[in-house]
């Protein structure tokens, strides 16, 4: 049995037929050195970080190594350490020590209740479900940032919904319970540290979440239905398998809220007690006070501790499962 | 004895899809068996309800006598070796293989010695300290066998374990496969599409179709005496042959199967036998499949290599002993 499979030889194609003119001759010249096109498409970025990005950073930690002149105001444009000195006082570290706390408290409530949320993504959503849960997500970044914060401050208030809500439940106890304790309490949510905490989780969640989801994402279910086979508890398999696995996505959430927090100015200043933060500080140092060193070595601050976590991070393998 | 593994009954529904339909099944102790069917014919499905991740929509599974439904995968002594072995890719292969003992809370020189046990029963002593990502196919599905083993499960099941091997690699596992199923004692319940792998290896073999069993036998059973159309043709591809055709050599207006190396292939135009003609020949090594067409019955021959062929398009005759004509249930 034979097929005719000959075609027409008019339509046959020539074996090399020639390059389309310029733009031919070009995509010919990329094909044959690829490291040109990488070249050309790459020189842009690298000049963008390199030169404006990276550089203004480093224009910033020189500054923090001047000093300023207390009765004139002028900077004295000389190396010296005797800002970071100034870094070192009691109501400096205090500052310091307070946004790294609620940093990493911030980070912490974020990854618990950003877990779930994005496990019930990764595993469970489907079509339609996993549009809502994205849309979910993302929808509070799309709305102002300020506007959002005033209408927690709304939410927060002594008059507010929240307080409302605790009347209506019988608890308004527990809230002024709460609210009586050192620290973490105030005169109300809005003005205290509780709801500033309560504003940074919600602001930063997304930036938990989608990671978390991304990392969930990428385990395979069977590994979950092996652990279980092999006599492991749900508990056991979040333990042993799902949690170190989605470490990677977590820390690089945390990344997010926690860097995030440490530099926001903004939050504290609306909703909270009068205490600063760092990016308070960075911001008057550089504003009111026009103490440009000041603010520079505050800024360093959160450079360092960042860096710190990142290298501890490594070394408890949080990078291991990538 | 109790069975090792029991359905009766047995139905999974997904939705409108019936995955698994009413399905009675008896797994003897210390028995190497078979699910052998086309994909989406239900014997995966049959193999996650043993292993728990699946519950039955209805009917009752008994494990060693023991009810089994409402139990999950963690309180049942029985180990899958997944089809692509799921080994957990944070872990070295030491701590894979000792994962099990580990969730059991054995301690950890006790648990690794274990390991190391498990990993010189699969040939792999020494590799412990590797990444799954550092091993080939094969060297991981012995990983997950070892995986398994370490637990001393009642039942050990195989999901298609040798589908991702190539050809020389699965022919020596499923040497190993049964040799180590002799040793351990253990019930092995393996599923495969792959007919040659399940009657080379089982001890009996249940066909699957359409969330259905087919047939449950030995492997001389359903290859020499399959019961329905189905699992002649599926297993080992023989030709079905209809009732009409049935009749004229056997007397009886049934459904019947002839194996193709049952059938002989002679060039003489005339005598008898019946007439066909040559449609093409394909190579295999050790065989020649014949494609043939018998006044448009359309039947496959098996000869050894080296047999002198016919042109491709000539007549030919076919002759076969009618001992090997097997007679169907299947009515006509």
């Amino acid at each position: 049995m034979s097929v005719d499979v000959t075609m027409p030889r008019a339509t046959a194609p020539a074996i090399l037929p020639g390059s389309g003119g310029m733009r031919g001759a070009l995509s010919d010249l990329f094909w044959r050195r690829p490291q040109l096109l990488l070249l050309l498409m790459l020189l842009p970025p690298v000049l963008w970080l390199g030169i404006v990005y990276i550089g203004s950073l480093f224009a910033l930690l020189a500054q923090s190594f001047f000093s300023i002149d207390e009765y004139s105001g002028l900077i004295n444009r000389q190396f010296t350490l005797k800002t970071y000195g100034d870094l070192l006082q009691a109501a400096n570290l205090d500052i310091i020590l307070r946004t790294v706390t609620m940093a990493a408290l911030v980070t912490l409530a974020s990854a618990v209740v950003a877990f779930p949320i994005a496990y019930y993504a990764a595993r469970y959503a489907r079509g339609r479900w996993k549009a809502l849960f994205y849309l979910g997500v993302m929808l509070p970044l799309w709305s102002s940032y300020l506007v959002k914060i005033y209408a927690w401050k709304l939410i927060l208030a002594k008059e507010g919904i929240l307080t409302w809500l605790f009347a209506k439940l019988h608890l308004l106890w527990l809230l002024d319970g709460w609210l009586s304790l050192p620290v973490v309490g105030g005169n109300s949510l809005s003005v205290s540290f509780t709801g500033t905490f309560i504003v940074f989780v919600y602001v930063w969640l997304p930036f938990m979440i989608l990671p978390v989801q991304a990392a969930l994402e990428r385990v395979p279910g069977n590994l979950v239905e092996a652990s279980s086979d092999l006599g492991a508890s749900p508990g056991q398999t979040f333990r042993n398998v799902l949690f170190p696995l989605a470490l990677p996505g977590i820390v690089a959430g945390s990344i997010f809220t926690f860097s995030l927090t440490l530099g926001d100015y903004i939050i504290p200043q609306i909703i909270g007690t009068s205490r600063l933060f760092i990016g308070q500080a960075v911001y008057s140092q550089q504003g009111t006070a026009g103490n440009i060193p000041l603010a520079a070595a505050f800024t360093v601050v959160p450079i360092v501790i960042m860096g710190f976590y990142l290298w501890g991070a490594k070394r408890m393998g949080a990078f291991d499962a990538l | 004895m109790t069975s090792a593994v029991s359905f009766q009954k047995v139905s999974r529904h997904f939705g409108s899809v019936r995955a698994v339909d009413a399905v009675d099944l008896d797994i003897a102790q210390g028995e190497f068996f078979a699910m052998l069917g086309p994909s989406g014919s239900g014997k995966t499905t049959c193999l996650r309800l043993i292993a728990g991740f699946e519950q039955p929509t209805s009917g009752s599974i008994s494990i060693f006598g023991e009810r089994a439904e409402g139990v999950p995968p963690y309180r049942r002594n029985v180990n899958t070796v997944f089809q692509d072995y799921a080994l957990f890719p944070h872990l070295n292969v030491l701590d894979n293989v000792a994962y099990g003992l580990m969730v059991k809370g054995v301690g950890k020189a006790e648990r690794h010695k274990a390991a190391e046990e498990a990993l010189s029963l699969v040939r792999l002593p020494g590799y412990g300290a590797r990444r799954p990502g550092q091993l080939s196919g094969g060297q991981r599905q012995r990983v997950a066998l070892a995986r398994a083993l370490v637990n001393q499960p009642k039942v050990l099941l195989l999901d298609e374990p040798l589908g991702a091997l190539d050809l020389k690699l699965r022919e020596n596992m499923q040497e190993e496969l049964k040799s180590l199923q002799k040793a351990l004692g253990i019930t092995f319940v393996f599923v495969t599409h792959d007919q040659g792998e399940a009657l080379s290896m089982a001890d009996r073999v249940a066909v699957f179709n359409d969330g259905r069993i087919m047939q449950i036998g030995t492997p001389e059973d359903i290859y020499q005496r399959p019961r329905t159309r189905f699992v002649a043709d599926f297993v080992g591809s023989s030709n079905v042959l209809p009732p009409d055709f049935v009749q004229r050599y056997s007397g009886q207006h049934r459904w019947g199967s002839l194996r193709p190396e049952s059938i002989r292939v002679s060039r003489a135009a005339s005598g008898e036998g019946v007439a066909a003609r040559l449609v093409s020949t394909n190579y295999l090594g050790a065989t020649t499949r014949l494609a043939l067409d018998a006044d448009g019955l359309k039947l496959h021959a098996v000869v050894p290599a080296g047999t002198a062929l016919p042109a491709e398009g000539e007549a030919v005759m076919l002759t076969f002993n009618r001992e090997h004509l097997h007679l169907m249930d299947e009515p006509a």
